[in-house]
């Protein structure tokens, strides 16, 4: 732990990207009497992207509903563009969440709707409803960015996981949203598309200033995407710091995920 | 003998417990859905939508039953209004049963298990692949886009399927009379008309209302508190027509003794 950067400290004070967008102070999370996550603190600052690393079970997908209110934390606060996510109005809840991108680890297609219907799906349930044109322009750019232009017409059910996965994506992404959290972006991609991926979240992150929390096992996004990754263990942010850092270190429990 | 008073609370619990849980989500449910459905946004094109599943879905088996329902009605009680030499009464025997009794609650129990566990069923594997969480975080109120609008489609057509079964049944009650001596078209539904009145056809059309709130908010409900992966969305739709039939036979009875007391009997 010596070489750790701990908690405690603040987060990317050398990085010269703004105010924090995401605080996450004493979180916990328990599901009965298994506690998964026991005193989590993190801050993530505007246009800086967050990789999450730790061994799978440990509550790094928990760790990112919370943030977006899916589940309620048992203690702990947890502050989104400066909005406290367990104290406001539904409907208050309701519009920061347009402005969140969320990618499911499982896709979460609507399986009843053809692609097309899950592109269109976030872009109908804005407040301003894009016309017809706009709309269609819209998903077929969206498509292209992740190379599946001509599936657009077909279910969820005829299509592979991985291109599921770029479904998936490209629905979180289609309304632009000011924070992205990807769980597990390239898990179950070939390394091509996987590149492409990482490709999509970097150019995302250049053009748009967007702040992202990027959960992954892949050494290669984490290397490519991160400006600075977070180690989970025992329900706390284990350990920080850029990619160099962790690279670099000796403790027993994160180096293998760097070799 | 403690331990038996254990055992037996154990008993107790465990066959009290679901039963008084589910009542309360069902409770907590039909709340929140009557207050979410008042409030804008509303979801008008989902519940067409949803009203047109519905209606499409039902119509033929409905429609077929009723049909065979009034046939058969009239061929059984036939020879017994005979002998009593009551057979005049035919036309108006049959319009009271069908349009007062057998006509919504038969549409109901067909309902309860058809529109019923579609509905669990859909939710529940909606609920198990995080497709509702995806929802919610596309900023929708899943309670308003998928629990209001099928409660309120449900409300909508399950009296039209019901009017639609009452004439069909009709239908096949003047062709069960017409098996056996020949009966003119309009003097049947003249009879028929005739032996309805208002305190016959309103109680009996609240009543389907009621049905429509039943099934819709049963099939919901146990669909959102899937858990367990998919095998619990089966049970769930399971559960959801166990308990839609029960609600509809509870309503049929709670209706018609509240209408016997107001005197619309
Ligand atoms: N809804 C739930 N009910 C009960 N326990 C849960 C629930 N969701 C998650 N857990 C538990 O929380 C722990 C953390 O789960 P989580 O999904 O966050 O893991 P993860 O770090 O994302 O793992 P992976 O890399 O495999 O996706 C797991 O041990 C799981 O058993
Ligand atoms: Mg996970």
């Amino acid at each position: 732990m010596e070489n750790a950067i701990t908690s405690e400290k603040p987060v990317a004070q050398d990085d010269k990207k703004g105010e924090p967008v995401i605080i996450v102070e004493h979180l916990k999370k328990n599901f009965g009497e298994k506690v998964v996550l026991s005193d989590f603190n993190l801050i993530v600052n505007k246009g800086e992207s967050m990789v999450v690393m730790g061994r799978s079970g440990i509550g790094k997908t928990v760790l990112i509903k919370c943030i977006i209110g899916l589940l309620k934390p048992d203690g702990g606060t947890l502050k989104v563009f400066g909005k406290d996510i367990s104290k406001i109005t539904r409907r208050d809840l309701d519009l920061l969440r347009l402005n969140i991108g969320f990618v499911f680890q499982s896709s979460a297609l609507y399986d009843s709707m053809t692609i097309r219907q899950n592109l269109e799906f976030p872009l109908r349930r804005q407040k301003i409803k894009p016309m017809k044109g706009d709309l269609n322009k819209l998903v077929r750019e969206s498509l292209i960015s992740v190379g599946l232009e001509n599936t657009i017409d077909l279910m969820p059910s005829e299509l592979s996981g991985g291109m599921r996965k770029r479904i998936g994506i490209a629905r979180s992404l289609i309304l632009k949203p000011e924070i992205v959290l990807y769980d597990e972006p390239t898990t179950g991609l070939d390394p091509i598309t996987s590149k492409e991926i990482i490709n999509l979240i970097m150019d995302l992150q250049h053009q748009s200033n967007t702040t992202s929390i990027i959960i992954t096992h892949d050494v290669e996004l984490a290397k490519q995407a991160s400006n600075h990754i977070v180690f989970v263990m025992d329900g706390i942010a284990y350990m920080q710091g850029t990619y160099e850092e962790l690279v670099k270190t000796e403790d027993p429990k994160v180096k293998p995920f760097f070799e | 003998m403690i331990k038996q008073n254990k055992a037996k609370k154990a008993f107790l619990s465990e066959t009290l417990d679901p039963f008084f849980v589910s009542a309360a989500q069902l409770a907590q449910f039909g709340w929140r859905s009557i207050r979410e459905a008042v409030y804008p946004p509303f979801e008008f094109q989902e519940t067409f939508r949803q009203c047109y599943l519905i209606g499409v879905n039902s119509f033929p088996l409905v429609g077929f039953t009723g049909l065979i329902l009034g046939l058969v009605l009239v061929l059984q009680s036939q020879p017994t209004l005979v002998e009593f030499g009551a057979g005049s009464y035919l036309p108006a025997m049959s319009s009271i049963s069908i349009i007062r009794e057998v006509g919504p609650l038969v549409t109901a129990l067909i309902c309860a298990g058809k529109i019923g566990s579609g509905i669990s069923a859909e939710i529940g594997s909606m609920k198990v692949t995080e497709q509702i969480d995806a929802m919610e975080v596309s900023g929708t109120n899943p309670f308003k886009f998928l629990v209001a609008t099928r409660i309120m489609a449900c409300m909508l057509m399950i009296p039209i399927l019901c009017i639609y079964a009452d004439m069909l049944a009709l239908m096949g009650a003047f062709l069960g009379t017409n098996i056996t001596g020949t009966i003119n078209f309009n003097f049947f539904f003249n009879r028929v008309f005739e032996a309805l009145h208002f305190t016959d056809v309103f109680p009996s059309f609240i009543k389907t209302f009621i049905f429509g709130f039943a099934i819709g908010l049963v099939g919901c409900t146990k669909g959102y508190h899937s858990q367990n992966g998919t095998e619990g969305v089966g049970m769930s739709a399971n559960e959801s027509v166990v308990v839609a039939m029960l609600s509809v036979i509870v309503i049929d009875l709670v209706v018609t003794q509240i209408s016997g007391m107001l005197g619309y009997i």
